[in-house]
């Protein structure tokens, strides 16, 4: 163990190198480790939120799902009714008009019979008047029998 | 590797213990300790800086990676001792145990490969680690003792530490028991740091001597297993002196 001057000179080289370190190497690799783990925390904060929001959207999608589902289905409903009512007002609008029809064709049709039985009269009438001019063959004072056929046109 | 015409057993553990000495007395210089010490730092340091310029908080390279385990290694172990705020600790002991951690690993080289290259251009004498020279180990550990020292006056202040000194642990009834006790632990820190390393180093680097003193076909079963088992001690020492940094300059900055 001889002790010497070489001490010194480790002694100053040991404080140039604590001083580097210190100066050169130790602050910027510290500082980029400190800004990794910061990095690191606001990304896994950042991930939280995510699925906080991405939890948050899905309620809201069910909710807006089912109020969707309950709106169509009233829809639904609605339209169904509607169609129901539209049928029945057409049922009974058919009717009716059914109604009215028939009625004014019993009408037109009692209307034609009479006409037709009067002139039936009237044909029956001449026709038994030319039968009655046949039978005593000679002319037949009209005006003296008008009142006779008159009552028997009337009979008929 | 005591060939026939080559020097003894003790020529060659001597030769093998021997600084590459330049000057007499007190104002010589051990070039071998001075140059390795220097050389590894300026390597390793300077890959540690050519890291930190292109350091990035993103993804961070295999280089990156690899310093970032050191450093969170070495801050964690401050963050746990010391509760004060210095910039300077950490570095310092992130310093020491690079620094220290290189300059044993050079004990794993084989031993004669250093002074057989450079024998070929003449130096003939080189201890190639250079932990196990105490003028490194004292170097650090009274360099630390300095700083221990300056800590505890600034952060005490002259009285405050006068006081400590006075009145820890017996109470101020029996100061110069306590001041004896507490130059002598003072004193021990320095004493400890170097020495352990020192010795340690010093032992190992014997073995591997030694082991290198048998037969070439007989060394492997020795000098593998010690030289594995180094690796641990190298770590180790490494880092027991970082810790003892640590710790030292903490108690410097905490009231007893």
């Amino acid at each position: 163990m001889n002790i010497n001057a070489t001490l010194f000179g480790q002694a100053i080289t040991f404080a140039i190198l604590v001083w580097f370190t210190m100066k050169f190497v130790w602050p910027p690799i510290m500082k980029a480790m400190q800004e990794r783990a910061q990095r690191i925390a606001d990304g896994l904060a950042a991930a939280d939120e995510g699925r906080r929001k991405f939890t948050q959207a899905e309620q809201l999608f069910q909710e807006k799902l089912t109020e969707g589902k309950q709106q169509s289905a009233v829809i639904l409903a609605q339209a169904h009714k509607r169609g129901d009512e539209m049928i029945e007002e057409a049922k009974s609008t058919a009717r009716v008009e059914g109604g009215r029809i028939i009625e004014a064709a019993r009408h037109e049709i009692a209307r034609e019979r009479e006409q037709v039985r009067e002139q039936l009269k009237q044909q029956v009438a001449a026709l038994a008047l030319a039968g009655a001019e046949q039978i005593l063959m000679r002319e037949v004072d009209r005006k003296s029998h008008d009142d006779l056929l008159g009552k028997i046109g009337s009979s008929l | 590797m005591a060939t026939e015409t080559g020097p003894t057993s003790s020529e060659y553990i001597v030769h093998h213990l021997t600084n590459n000495v330049v000057g007499e007395g007190f104002w010589s210089l051990h070039i071998d300790t001075l140059v390795v010490s220097i050389v590894l730092g300026a390597v390793v340091f300077g890959l540690m800086y050519s890291v930190a310029r292109k350091v990035t908080a993103g993804v961070p390279g295999p280089a990156q990676n690899f310093i970032e385990m050191l450093f969170d290694m070495v801050d964690s172990q401050v963050k746990v001792v010391f509760h004060g705020k210095n910039d300077l600790i950490a570095p310092l002991a992130m310093t020491i145990f690079v620094w220290v951690f290189t300059m044993n690993a050079m004990d794993i080289l084989p031993i004669d490969v250093l002074p057989w290259v450079l024998s070929w251009f003449g130096i003939h004498y080189f201890k190639s680690v250079p932990t196990t020279d105490p003028n490194l180990t004292f170097a650090m550990s009274l360099s630390v003792f300095c700083l221990m020292i300056y800590y505890n006056f600034k952060v005490k202040g002259v009285g405050g530490f006068a006081h400590e000194a006075m009145s820890a642990p017996f109470g101020i009834k029996l100061a110069p028991v306590n001041l004896l006790f507490r130059i002598i632990e003072d004193i021990a820190k320095p004493l400890s740091l170097a020495l352990r390393l020192f010795g340690n180093m010093y032992a190992g680097e014997m073995v591997f001597i030694l082991i290198a003193l048998l037969p070439f076909y007989v060394q492997w079963m020795l000098g593998a297993p010690w030289a594995i088992f180094h690796i641990l001690i190298i770590t180790l020492q490494a880092y027991i002196f970082m810790m003892l940094t640590i710790v030292y300059l903490s108690m410097s900055h905490e009231s007893h």
